[in-house]
């Protein structure tokens, strides 16, 4: 437990990923192997569900402690993290345990899971005073499930890599699935990952799908573009959906569906089973899961009905309407459908296709989709463009069939790993977002390295239009990222000087300060007051030179509605 | 009658006429440390315990109208008996005691419970009214012994020097600069000092602390191996200034109480944060407290609305005072002051 605490510190202390790699190669040449197997599991994004429930640790801590329930959410306030606020007000611990990690989660931590607060309060106290502060802290990140660490798992992958002296691509093929709930790890799971190249690997390998090769943000203007990327016939294009990135794997008679999250998802899209039939074993198609009905609102107009690429795709809230549940009514699935939009193809007849060209990959995708004639599999259209200009033209309609914009991938490229670059890539060439200039009205201080500032602010607009006789700011997003660490700093101090009223962990302030705000998305909603929900708000820019009167108001919202 | 009221100038004695650290110009200013917060340019007369005087002169100018003190000693002005008594601070640091027509109040300035051997440590003065400083003012700052944390710098600086790389030490130039030099093993190499430390470090040695020897970084060049070996003692403000490049490839740290925090040290994007403060933990604020025997508190800077309601509730009669102290940690404090509401 404490070489990966100190593992954490090391972690959390740098921003240099040679210094992230060089700490984890270090850690992972002296871990036992079921030590190691644990801690590529949680820094590669692994969460067991919640050990103990939140509430309980809170009075734990507290009664621990000797605090009142204020002062230990003054606290927290103070420090914008749980497990880090009860590291810091339990008494330090006189001794600490050598126990290993494995150990620790195994034997102490996963058998908490279910028990009640009497036992909870007899054994977690005494577990706690084994462990020193750092310790003491990441244990508490596992209990919650709330552990994360600035690692990506591309140099989890590097740094086992490295260490096992294996090609990088092999051990992230064989990481795939490894955070997934059905997996436990262990010390054979975690000598298989970094074990030498057998010649059976293949045969072995279950229904895993592969890693997820991702898109790179592509920002520079159009005009840029014949000379950054070339011409655009070089360049299959697509819509850039708005869905759930997947992958189905259908392999020995059986299928599985994969989130980019790797997660297994089989069971959430029992439409999307049906391909079980129709898919010949040892296929892998990566592609959209969207929410997809016949009629088409969106395509009215702009948008030319016949054609049959024309995408009836709906607003992802609907998809999420979907996600959450843990059963799938008759109701929802007829309200709801989806299919699957399949924009490639990473095994053919039980071959690894990742080194084909995209092109060929294409053509062997849409013969495959042609043959299994299923409704649930569709072809993701491509779209045709004269030249950059003129895709640029077809781009602006992204709004009005629901996308974000535009995929662009190298006709010749292959199918990398995660985000790189180094055999192909994939450009997302997003349209501009949705934007208002709003008033910040109430402030909340942040967490993690946020913590203690007034980062998190509410945001309104007006009711009514300038001339309006009496108007008022009416809230209608949360936003907290956009801002420098220098504006951030000067907005806190703005915040503290203009506080009027304290509701809790939220302050209200005198309205001053405008931001344009960006967002992705915008739907009608009866939860919120201003009766519009927006997705992925940020701030795009501080506003410094407009006054709270010149803030935009809901109308303007409206009219993005429409 | 009041003693000590909070007024636009600063806190104000009324039946002295004078005031404790104004904050804008007066005709008399009783000083409890020169930290630029609490120490300004621009009073007539000027009142602070005689250890002080070195600093003060090099900070507000050496003709400024000065009276000093030793501490315990007793002056009588318009009826009431003030003496300063030694608040662990730094140089110089004071607790004013104002005792008047058989009442006595404390203000403490700010002050720090831990001796560190750079200033005569706090000593608990017993009143009726104290007032006390709040930087620190949450049950999750707790600091370790000073010890651990010299070990500690120790020790990244000889595993640095070992890789050829200069440790760079972020830290506030007055006290805590001081305190650092003199509590570091000064065998393990050079220590280079940036100029706005040199200068206090002189003004140390003249009142007799041991600072150990100490090269100023200006008189070295990038090429000079003293400076791959060597211990860096800077102000905050030179990070990420071109005065840094004479260092090559270094590692950097700041010293700071609110490096006890995740977020502030992530924020502060160096590779290490050692929490070291001049001021007292939440332990340290509730002792100091308790030892004064006061039945009355007011609390000043920091986390007033915290100490004032944790004090409230152990019986206390407790209340906010608005000041315009700040942060000498320079770090935002992390804590807003809603005095008004309580007082």
């Amino acid at each position: 437990m404490k070489a990966f605490a100190e593992l954490y510190g090391e972690l959390d202390a740098t921003t240099s990923s040679n210094a992230k790699l060089a700490a984890m190669q270090r850690y992972f040449a002296q871990a036992a192997p079921e030590d190691a197997a644990w801690a590529v599991y949680f820094l590669s994004g692994g969460r067991p569900r919640q050990l103990v429930p939140v509430r309980v640790l809170r009075e734990l801590a507290m009664a621990y402690s000797g605090l009142s329930e204020w002062l230990f959410e003054e606290s927290y306030q103070a420090v914008g993290d749980l497990a880090e606020t009860i590291s810091l007000v339990l008494p330090e611990a006189d001794h600490t345990s050598t126990d290993g990690l494995a150990m620790w989660i195994e034997d102490k931590l996963l058998p908490l899971r279910g028990e009640s607060p009497e036992v909870l309060a007899e054994r977690l106290p005494a577990l706690w005073s084994q462990l020193d502060r750092a310790s003491l802290m990441l244990c508490i990140k596992l209990i919650t499930g709330s552990f994360r660490v600035g690692v990506s798992k591309l140099l989890v992958t590097r740094a086992l890599a490295s260490m096992a002296q294996l090609d990088s691509k092999r051990v992230a093929q064989r990481l795939v699935g490894y955070t997934d709930l059905s997996n436990r790890p262990s010390a054979a799971s975690y000598l298989k990952l970094i074990a030498a190249e057998s010649s059976d690997e293949h045969a072995q390998r279950g229904g895993q799908p592969y890693p997820f090769f991702l898109a790179h943000a592509l920002s520079q203007p159009v005009e840029q573009f014949e000379a950054l990327l070339g011409p655009a016939s070089n360049w299959q294009v697509e819509w850039k959906w708005d869905g759930i990135r997947a992958q189905v794997v259908k392999r020995d008679g059986r299928l599985w569906i994969w989130s980019r999250g790797e997660e297994l998802v089989t069971e959430r899209f029992p439409e999307l089973e049906a391909l079980i039939h129709c898919l010949p074993d040892g296929t892998v198609i990566d592609g959209e899961i969207v929410v997809w009905k016949a009629d088409q609102p969106h395509t009215e107009g702009a948008f030319d009905p016949q054609s049959a690429a024309a995408p009836a795709v709906q607003p992802f809230a609907l998809l999420q309407q979907r996600i959450g549940r843990k059963t799938l009514s008759k109701k929802i699935l007829s309200e709801v459908p989806v299919v699957l939009l399949a924009y490639d193809l990473l095994e053919w007849q039980g071959e690894d296709w990742r080194n084909q060209p995209q092109s060929r990959r294409r053509a062997q995708l849409e013969q495959l989709i042609a043959q299994s004639n299923h409704p649930v599999l569709l072809a993701s259209p491509l779209l045709i463009g004269e030249d950059w200009h003129d895709l640029a033209r077809q781009r602006e309609a992204s709004r009005q069939l629901g996308v974000e914009g535009m995929m662009l991938k190298a006709r010749d490229a292959m199918y990398g790993v995660g985000r790189t670059k180094d055999v192909g890539v994939w450009w997302k060439w997003k349209v501009d977002p949705f934007s208002v200039d709003a008033v910040l009205i109430y402030a909340q201080r942040g967490h993690g390295r946020r913590a203690s500032l007034y980062s998190d602010y509410t945001f309104a607009v007006w009711d009514g239009p300038p001339d309006a006789s009496e108007r008022t700011l009416v809230p209608f997003a949360k936003a907290y990222s956009g801002l420098t660490d220098e504006e951030m700093r000067k907005v806190d101090n703005i915040v503290r000087k203009t506080t009027v009223e304290k509701f809790g962990p939220v302050i209200s302030v005198k309205p001053s300060l405008v931001f344009e705000l960006g967002f992705e998305g915008i739907a009608l909603s009866k939860r919120h007051k201003s009766g519009i929900a927006v997705r992925f708000p940020r701030m795009l820019r501080w506003r410094q030179d407009k006054t709270v009167e010149e803030a935009d108001h809901l109308a303007t919202l409206q009219d993005l509605l429409a | 009658m009041d003693l000590v009221i909070a007024r636009p100038e600063g806190l104000y004695c009324p039946a002295g006429d004078f005031y404790i650290d104004p904050w804008r110009p007066v005709e008399r200013a009783v000083i409890t440390h020169a930290h630029g917060d609490h120490a300004r340019t621009g009073n007539q007369h000027y009142l602070a315990a005689a250890p002080g005087e070195g600093i003060l002169r090099s900070r507000l100018g050496q003709d400024i109208n000065l009276q000093t003190l030793a501490y315990g000693e007793r002056l009588l002005h318009h009826g009431v008996t003030l003496s300063f008594h030694p608040a662990g601070h730094v140089l110089g640091s004071a607790q004013v005691r104002l005792e008047y027509g058989g009442e006595v109040w404390v203000a403490s300035g700010d002050y720090k419970i831990e001796p560190d051997g750079t200033c005569a440590p706090f000593e608990p003065v017993r009143c009726d009214t104290f007032i006390t400083e709040s930087t620190f003012g949450l049950p999750i700052y707790r600091w370790q012994p000073q010890a651990q944390v010299f070990a500690e710098i120790n020790q990244w600086w000889q595993a640095n020097a070992a890789e050829d790389k200069a440790s760079v030490l972020f830290c506030y130039s007055f006290g805590k600069a001081q305190r650092i030099l003199h509590g570091i093993d000064a065998s393990l190499g050079p220590i280079l000092t940036h100029g706005a430390v040199e200068p206090l470090n002189r003004v140390y040695r003249e009142s007799g602390v041991y600072i150990p020897p100490t090269i100023y970084a200006g008189d070295l060049k990038k090429s000079d191996p003293l400076v791959r070996k060597a211990l860096v003692i800077a102000p905050p403000s030179a990070g990420g200034s071109t005065w840094m490049r004479r260092f090559g490839d270094y590692s950097d740290a700041f010293a700071s109480g609110w490096m006890r925090l995740r977020g502030t040290r992530r924020r502060r994007g160096v590779d290490r944060g050692f929490v070291l403060s001049d001021h007292a933990d939440w332990p340290g604020l509730l002792w100091a407290i308790e030892q004064t025997g006061a039945e009355r508190v007011m609390v000043t800077h920091g986390s007033v609305a915290v100490l004032v309601r944790h004090l409230r509730e152990k019986g206390l009669d407790a209340q906010g005072f608005t000041t315009e102290y700040g942060d000498d940690e320079e770090e935002p404090t992390g804590e807003i002051e809603f005095t008004g509401s309580l007082s």
